[in-house]
């Protein structure tokens, strides 16, 4: 009987996993939110009192385009056509500037924080009711959007939303707003890719 | 009296490297590696986004205006984002979308990769991807990118309040929407959406 035989095997293999998982320490638990919001605010305040400025992710990744394009097609990027001409103007380097020691920082932080909480894993996360496919073009699809908006928007959450916020520009309550408010509007039709 | 490095001093990039990491592990240990748990806000099951937002936006408005009372900073010196009403309100509206399509913001993708999600790993690809579109057809949009520039006005300006009273309300604001949100999380997950 083959499949008597099978079981035996599969019990055996969910024996090892068990096992596996029992030696394994699970993830810590996320810090409260409220301790991280207010740590997170010092972390601001301190960035506008040594240097003037505040936090930004997107910035960097702009320019990183802009050097691409300065290696690769410098006449375009260089020319008036380009959004980015001004990060590479008379030949300076767009990735001289403290956001992309930022990007660089929060990559380490982030790696440091995965790793004393044990939450390092090679894994796409997705909500069970999708495949992985789904939700990988999903978040290459939002990722894109994500590039337009922030170039419209003159930033992202970090840069447009959240520091000024902090200062309290009318653009960061405006932006805040818009996406959060866009957001809210559109999430049932995309409920599927959640819930 | 801060600020005591302009952006472009040598110095800024040591510290916004520094500045960046605490950034990053503060998103990480918060849960904001997650985009299950970011995309929680728009369906009421997690508010961790609005918990920790929020609470670092009243922290350093709150703590830059007493820098200023204690002769610590000058807030005319430190860089207050520009409001282009039009761009403005698109890029937020386009970036709700990248939201809640994607699931991640730069920031949040850029901590999520390092500690291994293949998902904010697409999401950073799919950024860049926009950035470079964004760049592509910008004599299109290069008029209306910087119509109605309103400059680094603040909020309570625009509103023609006084600043610290905007603030009070503010910080009432986000107390309220910390209460409410708690409310509508219990009742959601009451109904059992666990991931």
């Amino acid at each position: 009987m083959p499949d008597k035989l099978s079981d035996i095997y599969i019990n055996k293999i969910k024996y090892i996993k068990m096992e596996e998982v029992k030696l394994q320490k699970p993830p810590k638990k996320y810090m409260n939110p409220y301790l991280a919001g207010v740590l997170l605010g010092i972390v601001i305040l301190l960035s506008f009192y040594f240097t003037r400025e505040g936090l930004g992710a997107s910035g960097a990744f702009k320019r990183g385009v802009a050097k691409v394009e300065q290696i690769v097609i410098p006449s375009h990027v260089e020319s008036e056509k380009s959004a980015f001409k001004h990060y590479v103007k008379d030949g300076k380097d767009p990735l001289k500037n403290r956001l992309v020691y930022m990007i660089v920082g929060v990559f380490i932080g982030g790696f440091l924080s995965g790793a004393i909480n044990r939450r390092l894993k090679l894994k796409l996360e997705h909500s069970p009711k999708i495949s992985s496919r789904k939700r990988a073009i999903a978040a290459v699809i939002g990722g894109a959007l994500f590039g337009i908006g922030s170039a419209f928007g003159r930033g992202c959450t970090s840069g447009a939303g959240l520091n000024a916020l902090s200062v309290l520009a009318t653009s960061g309550f405006v932006v805040v707003g818009m996406i959060f408010g866009t957001g809210y509007v559109i999430a049932w039709f995309f409920r599927k890719l959640w819930i | 009296m801060g600020p005591l490095f302009t952006a472009s001093d040598e110095w800024s990039f040591v510290i916004a490297l520094v500045i960046g990491i605490a950034f990053g592990y503060l998103l990480e240990s918060a849960g904001f590696s997650s985009s299950r748990k970011l995309a929680g806000v728009f369906y009421g099951y997690d508010f961790v986004v609005l918990q920790v937002f929020f609470s670092a936006a009243i922290t350093a408005a709150v703590g830059l205006l007493f820098f200023e009372y204690f002769g610590w900073i000058d807030l005319s010196a430190i860089w207050v984002n520009r409001f282009y009403t039009g761009s403005a309100i698109l890029g937020g509206a386009i970036m709700g979308f990248g939201f809640v399509i994607g699931g991640f913001c730069p920031g949040t993708s850029a901590c999520a990769s390092a500690i291994g999600k293949i998902d904010a790993m697409l999401f950073l690809g799919g950024f860049i991807i926009g950035v470079v579109i964004f760049d592509a057809f910008y004599p299109f949009y290069e008029k209306f990118y910087k119509s109605g520039n309103q400059g680094p006005i603040k909020i309570y300006e625009s509103l023609g309040m006084n600043r610290e009273v905007f603030l009070l309300l503010f910080v009432v604001f986000a107390i309220f929407a910390f209460v409410a949100t708690a409310y509508i999380q219990q009742r959601v997950s009451q109904k059992s959406k666990k991931y």
